[in-house]
């Protein structure tokens, strides 16, 4: 195995550095499947009843659980594993993602063959959990260090793969399940087994193709800039000094309240749109509404995260909570006067910076604690998506339903949420505000890089790699 | 140094590269832009 060792993906003279976008989509366009794991939910409440939900079916909120327990794992193994993603090299990490991703859904067509709830929990919450997590990080630094002229756009399109990959896997899911399905049998099953040897097999290619730049290597033409930028550090922060600095958990917080503001909406648009305009909105509509919010979502991690390479990211999350605030404000007045149009267009900007700050915040942690350890240190923050991933559907949820609860008209339920979401994102500007550079007593120093290499030698019996 | 433009990845390699990610993604967003065509119906 030990071509997947990181001495082993070293570049030769020559690669293509435009090589290795392809290689992290491979892994990004699979594992963000898990956008679009709801298509199997109402078929597996069927799965003994085959028409309807019998005794002994699983129900919606049981099956609920499936996606918690992954996106759970995803945040939890980024975190735990993130150092070792970083000092394994890519290659290692993209073929533990295949694995575990691509064994999840081998593990959890046995609990479907079983009707057992808990190995689904384990196979694809747990197992395909971890694959996510991995997965998600695995071509980060990768990137960065080969796109050191614009590396918010190399992030950014791995990361748009991500946002997309829900586009390829919801109609292949559907499809799949049509040619399984017979009068008799729901196809989730084979369906599972198919997914997962696709999934595990498109993960190789990725893991085959990818390379880490030589050490020292620099694009054609590049150099480094000169003028320093106060921003931008030429230092690297240790993945656990990192986790101690102000400048990470002020990140932390920009992103919580960023993807907060988005992922409520994004789960109660369809809903949203036909709730606040009765009768202008049917629900045909709505899941148009729903797909094109997606598209902006995977348009946006591209388009934002490459801005922020002429812009600088402090001032693309400047753009996000100013503009996010001022729309959000907008939005219970276009319901007021009836404008769809304002409303969708308003929507579509939030959805897209939505997007754009989980691709711009890898080259943000980059510019703050340099590359060496920036997939690690990105797999700590992928924290804050699983705190917004339970504040951001509550508010919207929870407000709603206590305006409803108090008289107020299904129409103007939303109003209060969207004041608040506005209020949130002024926070998010504020926090974004107070980041500055990082004290120059958390860069690594010399001695350190060279103790750490020395542990590494004794422990693998080989240097550590670049 | 590498040079990008040294032998080693061909153009046949690169193109073969983003068509196997570029052909499922723009299948997917096709799909996705039929579906959200309806909201202007």
């Amino acid at each position: 195995m030990s071509f997947l060792d990181r001495s082993h993906s070293i570049a030769k003279p020559g690669f293509n550095r435009w090589m290795v976008p392809p290689a992290a989509l491979c892994i990004h366009l699979c594992i963000g499947q898990a956008y679009a794991f709801s298509v199997f939910n109402l078929p597996m409440t069927k799965l003994l009843g085959i028409t309807a939900s019998a005794a002994g079916d699983w129900n919606l909120a049981e099956l609920g659980w499936i996606f918690s327990i992954g996106i759970f794992f995803l945040g939890t193994s980024a975190a735990v594993f993130g150092r070792w993603v970083e000092e394994g090299g890519p290659r290692k990490a993209m073929f533990a993602a295949g694995c575990c991703f691509g064994g999840g859904f081998l593990v959890s067509a046995l609990g479907v063959y079983l009707h057992n709830l808990w190995i689904i929990y384990l196979g694809y919450g747990v197992l395909g959990g971890c694959g996510l997590g991995i997965g998600y990080i695995s071509p980060v630094s990768t990137l960065i260090k080969w796109f050191p002229d614009r590396p918010g756009m190399a992030t950014g399109m791995a990361i748009m793969g991500f946002g997309g990959a829900a586009f390829i896997a919801s109609p292949l899911s559907v499809w799949l399940m049509s040619k399984f399905s017979t009068p008799t049998h729901i196809g989730v099953q084979e369906t599972f087994i198919t997914l997962g040897i696709v999934y595990f097999c498109f993960m190789m290619v990725g893991a085959a193709i990818v390379r880490i730049p030589a050490p020292g290597w620099k694009p054609e033409g590049y150099t480094p800039p000169v003028v320093e930028q106060k921003l931008i550090t030429k230092n690297d922060v240790y993945v656990y000094d990192a986790i101690k600095t102000p400048q990470f958990w002020l990140i932390w917080w920009v992103l919580c309240l960023n993807v907060t503001a988005g992922i409520g909406v994004l789960g109660q648009a369809s809903a949203m749109t036909q709730e606040m305009f009765p009768g202008k909105v049917s629900a045909l509509a709505a899941a148009g509404f729903v797909g094109l919010l997606s598209l902006f979502n995977m348009a946006g991690r591209f388009f934002w995260a490459s801005t922020s390479d002429y812009i600088g990211r402090k001032n693309t999350y400047f753009c996000f909570f100013a503009i996010g605030t001022v729309l959000y404000a907008l939005v219970p007045w276009t319901g007021s006067i009836g404008s769809v149009a304002g409303f969708v267009i308003c929507f579509l900007i939030i959805i897209s910076m939505y997007g754009g700050g989980f691709a711009t915040v890898p080259a943000y942690l980059k510019d703050m604690f340099g590359t060496r350890y920036v997939g690690a240190i990105h797999g700590w923050l992928i924290t804050a998506w699983s705190a917004a991933g339970v504040f951001g559907p509550v508010l919207v949820n929870y407000i709603r339903q206590y305006q409803i609860d108090h008289g107020v008209p299904k129409a103007d339920a939303y109003n209060i949420t969207m004041y608040i979401m506005a209020g949130l994102l002024i926070i998010g500007f504020i926090c974004n505000f107070m980041i500055k550079a990082v004290h120059h007593r958390f860069h690594m120093k010399p001695d350190h890089e060279a103790l750490r290499g020395q542990v590494a030698v004794d422990a693998a019996g080989e240097p550590a790699g670049a | 140094m590498a040079n990008e433009t040294q032998r080693g990845t061909t153009t046949v390699e690169l193109l073969l590269a983003w068509c196997f990610v570029g052909i499922p993604l723009a299948w997917g967003v096709i799909q996705t832009l039929e579906n959200a065509m309806k909201l202007f119906q």
